[in-house]
């Protein structure tokens, strides 16, 4: 597999917009945290348990890449790769910033359409990933699962009865699993609900968080909502649970949607058409502006205000185009911020107008 | 060319460049990174969330009434060498070992985290046979008690054949 192919494309598998509710989930993702028997966790395993470790788990991504369900895979090792390689991984949203920022004796194992990937040395030895387009948790959790069984049988985990996959922060203990489902939500932003059901949703033991690193306000009304617990109740009980809440959620998003286009519709075009001139036309555009404008667009899309010329393929797909790292990989160079503004800005036209 | 200096500190060079655009008002910022964390607009590649800070506080209790946080901040594992006092400042394990050095004391951690302590998900098939093994010997047993209340002796003699030929593999 040639990494560059992932490099240099904007497209991933999650953008296909035939999954299900795909009007307001753009994707779902499952995690399984998983460690070796006998090496110390990353926190304490030094240079030389890292190399073990790789060397260990090169050996056993050749049973993953003859797999016909999941190969072929390629396995690189971080350091291998330069600083915007990995910055355009993590835009992507393949590998944690922490993974990239720091690289020594850590790797990604990587499918070439990105339903896959591992990263290996990470927080835990091995952060199996499966992502898929739309309402499909069921989907990623059978391909993480599979992956994880492939590895199983050539690497001993650390495993005990009482506290299942053994992690090395006690909060994904357990099944070493979360599940999370990213929404576009600018309907419950709009009519002010997002807080309350937000708050609703921690009640039930489920995290929400902006899209763009965990922590931060969410730019383009994109959020993450994943369980927080994974001790005690199976996986598929987990996912259940989840899956039922994120329904309640999309049927919340979509009777907002309803209540603003019946209540201030001529408002509501006036704002998706400004949105859509303005990244049609603009010369210089930061990455907030872009993904704000992009929230605006995509509501006006599902909705059917803009019915032509722009397909939600193109929408997802720009979402990963516009971030800083991906441009400055296009350009083929490092570019100041303010001429990154401004190569956004045409990249989105040409785009838009393809 | 001077380096333009960072709006807020006025001492380390702008790295971070901003345009905001809030109600139509176009606003340019220059900060240096420190400062620009500090408020908070390196969103895009973020500051990683301050996991190890809460649970620090899970872990310790804010610090107080932990019982017998004194003793078990000398615990240390025997085989990585992480002590208790450096799990609770950092909210990392160091190796598997650790899940028994610690068994006490993260017992309240993990109810604390997850609201309970044992695991009911997946078993790996090679590591985990004996775990396998154990869960459906301890689901047989609760079954049984099920049928010995509603008087049903024939399956509960199945049951227990099954309980036994199960342990016979344990051993």
């Amino acid at each position: 597999m040639n990494l560059d192919d992932v490099l240099y494309n904007s497209h991933s598998c999650w953008m296909d917009p035939s999954g299900p509710d795909s009007d307001v989930v753009l994707s779902a993702r499952v995690r399984l945290a998983r460690n070796l028997e006998d090496v110390p966790f990353p926190s304490r395993m030094g240079e030389e348990g890292a190399q073990r470790v790789l060397r260990m788990v090169e050996r056993a991504v050749e049973d993953l890449d003859r797999d016909p369900q999941l190969g072929p895979v390629g396995m690189f090792r971080l350091d291998d790769l330069g600083a915007l390689d990995r910055q355009v991984l993590v835009e992507k949203h393949l590998i944690s910033p922490n993974h990239a920022q720091q690289p020594r004796g850590r790797a990604i194992i990587l499918r070439q359409d990105e339903s896959l990937c591992i990263m290996v040395n990470e927080e835990d030895h091995l952060r199996i990933q499966s992502l898929a387009p739309g309402m499909q948790l069921d989907e990623a959790w059978r391909m993480a699962q599979a992956a994880d069984d492939v590895l199983e049988g050539r690497l001993n985990y650390a495993f005990c009865q009482r506290r299942g996959y053994l992690t090395t922060c006690p909060t994904n203990v357990g099944t070493g699993m979360r599940g999370s489902v990213m929404m576009h939500l600018p309907g419950l932003a709009m009519v002010g609900q997002a807080r309350q059901v937000f708050s609703a949703l921690g009640k039930l033991g489920l995290a929400v968080r902006g899209l763009y690193g965990e922590g931060s306000e969410a730019h383009g009304n994109i959020f993450q909502i994943s369980n927080q617990t994974s001790l005690g109740p199976s996986e598929e009980e987990i996912l259940r649970n989840l899956k039922a809440v994120s329904a309640q959620v999309i049927a919340h998003e979509r009777n907002a949607r309803r209540a603003l286009l019946s209540q201030t519709r001529i408002q509501l075009e006036d704002r998706v058409w400004r949105a859509y001139g303005l990244l049609l036309h603009a010369r210089v555009i930061s990455s907030e502006e872009a993904i704000r404008l992009w929230s605006d667009v995509r509501l006006g899309v599902d909705l059917g205000i803009i019915s032509e010329g722009i397909s939600t393929e193109t929408l997802n797909e720009l979402l990963v185009a516009t971030r800083p790292g991906f441009i400055q990989k296009v350009v083929g160079r490092e570019l100041e911020p303010s001429q990154r503004d401004a190569e956004r800005a045409a990249l989105i036209r040409h785009r838009l107008r393809r | 060319m001077r380096p333009v200096l960072c709006q807020e500190c006025g001492k380390r060079p702008a790295t971070v460049h901003l345009t905001q655009i809030i109600n139509g008002q176009k606003r340019e910022l220059h900060l240096c990174e420190q400062c620009a964390r500090a408020r908070g607009e390196l969103g895009i590649m973020g500051e990683p969330f301050t996991i190890p800070t809460l649970l620090s506080s899970i872990i310790t209790d804010g610090g107080h009434t932990f019982p017998g946080a004194g003793q078990a901040a000398g615990l240390r594992c025997d085989r990585c060498g992480l002590t208790y006092a450096e799990f609770a400042r950092t909210g990392m394990l160091g190796c598997r070992h650790c899940y028994q050095a610690f068994e006490n004391q993260l017992e309240s951690v993990l109810r604390r985290l997850h609201g309970t302590t044992v695991h009911g998900g997946k078993v790996p098939s090679r590591t985990g046979e004996e775990a396998r093994l154990k869960r459906e010997i301890s689901r047989l047993q609760e079954e049984l008690a099920q049928v010995v209340i509603r008087e049903e002796y024939e399956k509960a003699a199945q049951i227990r054949d099954r309980i036994r030929e199960l342990e016979k593999k344990l051993r």
